[in-house]
C-alpha cells in the first residue's frame, strides 16, 4: 500500500531467475530427456554397427562414399565417431529435437494455460520470448554435446584413439583433434539456431503445442527435400540446412572457412528474421488461452 | 506482511480518486466480429470486495483479461491501480494477484515447484525470500502437506488452492479472482471465503467474479452485473438489492382471515399459501399492521419482511421480461 511497494526495489539480476527456472524446467520434462536419450543412442548404434561389420578385418562401405562422412575412418580412430555421429544426426535427429523444444516453447504454455499466469506474474512478453529462445539455444548446445560426448565415449571404448589424418592428408595430434571436435560441436549447435528461431515463430502462431511442433518438423523435412531438387538451385543457398554439412571443412588443413561463414551468416539471418517476426507477433497477440 | 500493516492512504492513486479499477467505454470486438465487451464503465473502489456477476458468455472473462493486459481493448481505456493497461503491466501486475479462468499448472512439477516458477516469472520478486514466501502462501491455502506432490495428482480443489497460493506470493494491493471456489467442497468454499474476508480486512481490494450469488452476497461489499457484454448495474451490494421491495410474510394458521385483514390495511398482491400469507407491504408502520391482525383475532406465528436477495435482483436485471434499462 505504501509508495515503496509501488516501486518495489528490484535487482537487475533477478530478471534472470526466469531463465534459470526455464532451463531447469525444460530439463525436468520427460520429453526433453527422451529426446536427449535418442540422440545419445545414435552414436552407440553407429559405433556398434561399424564394430560388427569390421570385426572380420574388412572396411566399412567398401570404397567409401556411402554412409555419413568419416565413417570409413572410425576403425582407425575412435575420434572419428564424433564427426560421423554429428554428420548422421545433423540432417534430421538434431533439428527435429530442436523443433520439438522450440515449437512447444510458447504454444505449449498457451495450451496448458500457464502462459497467462506467466504473463500476469508478470514475466513480460519480450523477456519471456528471449528466455524461451535462450533456453532453446542452450538445448541446441546441450543436444549437440550429448551426441559428441556419447560418440567420444563409444569411440574410445570400441576403437583405438590417437593422432588423426585430416581430409587434406596432414597429420594432427589427438589433442588438436579433440579441439577440432569441440569446435565442430559448437558449429553444429550454431547451425541449429535458424531452426530454433523458425520453431519459436511458429510457436507464437498457435495455441497448440503439438501443432507447432508438427509444423516446425514438417517445414524441416520440406526444406531438406527441396534442397535435393536440382531445379531449385537458385533458391537452395537460402535454405537454412544448405550449408549444414560444411562443418566437415573444419577437418581440412588449413581450415576452409567459406562455407562455414556462409552457414553462420545464414543462421544469423534466420534468427534475425524469424526472431523479429516472433517478437512482433507475440507482443501484439491477444492471449485468450 | 509488514508492507501491508504499514499501509496508509498514500498519494499512489493520482487521478482515479479512490478507485483501484476504472474503465471508460472499454470495448472488445474479436476478429470474428463478435462484440464481447461493449462500452464498459466500471469503477472498483479501493478496499472493496467487488463482486463481478453475469451469466456465461457475458464478457466477464474478456474484461478481466483486458484488465490484466492479456488482451488489447478495441477501444476505450482501462486503468488499474491508477495506471493505464496494458501499457503499465510491468509496474502494475507485481502488485496484483490473479486467478483467471481456473488454475493452470505444470503437471510434471510439484506444487511447490509450480509456485517457484511463477514467482521466478516476476522480475520484482526477491529470490532470497522466495522459499519462505512460497511456504507462507502454501500454508495460507492449506496445501503445506501436499506441496511436494506432483501437480497432476492434485484434485480440482487442490489445483484451485495452488492457483490461489500463486496469487498470494507477494503482498498485493489487488486480487482478481475468477470463480475462486470452483471445484471446492463446502468446507473449502468456507475457508476461501474467510480467506477473502481476511485479505480484504488487510486492505487488499478483491475483485471477485462468480456465478454463485450467495457467495457474492456473503463476501462482497460492492457488485456489478454484466449481460451480453454490457454493464447493467454496479454499486454497493445493499443498494442493488434495495431497488427491489421486500415482501411481507405472515405465518399463521388463519390464512383466510389474515389475507382479508391485510387487504383492508392496504397491502397489495396478497398471496395465500399453506400456512403463510405474503403481500406487498403498504406504505405505513408495519407495527400497526401487526396490531390490526392480532385485534382481528388472527393467531400470528411469524411476522416480518423478507429481504429481497441479490438473486432476485440479479434475475430481475438479467432475466427476460424485465425492463433492463429501468
Amino acid at each position: 500500500m505504501s509508495q515503496a511497494e509501488l516501486t518495489r526495489p528490484a535487482s537487475v539480476l533477478w530478471t534472470f531467475g526466469l531463465l534459470r527456472n526455464e532451463l531447469r524446467t525444460t530439463l525436468r520434462r520427460w520429453r526433453t530427456l527422451a529426446l536427449l536419450g535418442v540422440l545419445a543412442a545414435v552414436p552407440v548404434l553407429v559405433g556398434v554397427a561399424v564394430k560388427i561389420e569390421t570385426g572380420d578385418g574388412g572396411s566399412v562401405g567398401g570404397g567409401g562414399g556411402e554412409g555419413p562422412a568419416f565413417i570409413s575412418q572410425i576403425t582407425n580412430n575412435g575420434l572419428f565417431l564424433v564427426f560421423t555421429a554429428l554428420a548422421a544426426t545433423l540432417p534430421f535427429f538434431l533439428p527435429m529435437a530442436i523443433g520439438v523444444v522450440a515449437g512447444d516453447a510458447i504454444a505449449g504454455e498457451a495450451n496448458a494455460g500457464t502462459l497467462r499466469y506467466l504473463l500476469v506474474a508478470p514475466a513480460g512478453r519480450t523477456r519471456l520470448l528471449l528466455t524461451k529462445y535462450a533456453t532453446t539455444m542452450a538445448f541446441c548446445l546441450l543436444a549437440t554435446l550429448v551426441v559428441a560426448v556419447s560418440a567420444l565415449t563409444v569411440g574410445a571404448l570400441l576403437f583405438p584413439l590417437g593422432d588423426l589424418t585430416t581430409i587434406s592428408g596432414t597429420q594432427i595430434s589427438f589433442t588438436e583433434g579433440l579441439g577440432r571436435a569441440l569446435l565442430i560441436a559448437l558449429i553444429v549447435a550454431a547451425s541449429l539456431t535458424g531452426v530454433a528461431a523458425l520453431g519459436l515463430f511458429v510457436s507464437t502462431l498457435t495455441n497448440s503445442g503439438i501443432a507447432a511442433m508438427a509444423t516446425t518438423v514438417g517445414l524441416l523435412i520440406t526444406i531438406q527435400i527441396l534442397d535435393q531438387i536440382p531445379q531449385l538451385d537458385a533458391l537452395q543457398p537460402y535454405f537454412f540446412s544448405h550449408y549444414w554439412l560444411s562443418f566437415a571443412d573444419l577437418m581440412r588443413d588449413p581450415i576452409y572457412w567459406d562455407d562455414l561463414v556462409k552457414n553462420l551468416g545464414l543462421q544469423a539471418l534466420y534468427a534475425g528474421v524469424f526472431g523479429s517476426a516472433a517478437w512482433a507477433r507475440f507482443t501484439a497477440k491477444d492471449i485468450t488461452a | 506482511m509488514t508492507d501491508m500493516s504499514a499501509a496508509e492512504p498514500g498519494p499512489e492513486q493520482p487521478d482515479a480518486g479512490d478507485s483501484v479499477i476504472v474503465t471508460r467505454a472499454l470495448t472488445k470486438r474479436y476478429r470474428g466480429g463478435q462484440l464481447a465487451v461493449d462500452g464498459l464503465d466500471l469503477t472498483v473502489p479501493a478496499g472493496s470486495v467487488f463482486g463481478f456477476l453475469g451469466p456465461n458468455g457475458s464478457g466477464k472473462t474478456t474484461t478481466i483479461r483486458m484488465l490484466m493486459g492479456l488482451i488489447e481493448p478495441t477501444s476505450g481505456t482501462a486503468r488499474v491501480l491508477g495506471r493505464p493497461m496494458p501499457r503499465a503491466t510491468r509496474t502494475v501486475l507485481p502488485q496484483v494477484g490473479a486467478l483467471i479462468e481456473g488454475p493452470a499448472l505444470y503437471g510434471f512439477l510439484s506444487g511447490r515447484d509450480n509456485l517457484l516458477r511463477y514467482d521466478a516469472g516476476d522480475p520484482t520478486a526477491d529470490p532470497r525470500t522466495r522459499r519462505q514466501r512460497i511456504a507462507a502462501a502454501l500454508d495460507r491455502v492449506g496445501l503445506t502437506a501436499a506441496a511436494g506432490k506432483k501437480a497432476r495428482a492434485y484434485s480440482l480443489g487442490m489445483k484451485q488452492r495452488l492457483g490461489l497460493a500463486a496469487a498470494l506470493l507477494q503482498p498485493r494491493r489487488l486480487l482478481v479472482l475468477d470463480e475462486p471456489t470452483n471445484g471446492l467442497d463446502p468446507q473449502g468454499m468456507r475457508e476461501i471465503r474467510s480467506l477473502i474476508r481476511e485479505l480484504a480486512s488487510d486492505g487488499t481490494t478483491v475483485f471477485l467474479s462468480s456465478h454463485l450469488l450467495d457467495e457474492i452476497e456473503q463476501v462482497c461489499t460492492h457488485a456489478a452485473v454484466m449481460a451480453q457484454g454490457r454493464l447493467i448495474t454496479q454499486g454497493a451490494v445493499g443498494d442493488l438489492a434495495a431497488g427491489m421491495r421486500g415482501r411481507l410474510v405472515v405465518t399463521t394458521p388463519d390464512t383466510a382471515d389474515a389475507a382479508r385483514v391485510l387487504k383492508e390495511q392496504g397491502a397489495g398482491d396478497v398471496v395465500v399459501t399453506e400456512d403463510q400469507v405474503t403481500a406487498e407491504p403498504p406504505d405505513r408502520d408495519l407495527a400497526d399492521l401487526n396490531a390490526a391482525l392480532v385485534t382481528a383475532g388472527v393467531r400470528v406465528r411469524g411476522f416480518g419482511v423478507e429481504r429481497p436477495s441479490l438473486e432476485d435482483a440479479f434475475v430481475a436485471l438479467t432475466g427476460e421480461g424485465f425492463d433492463v434499462a429501468g
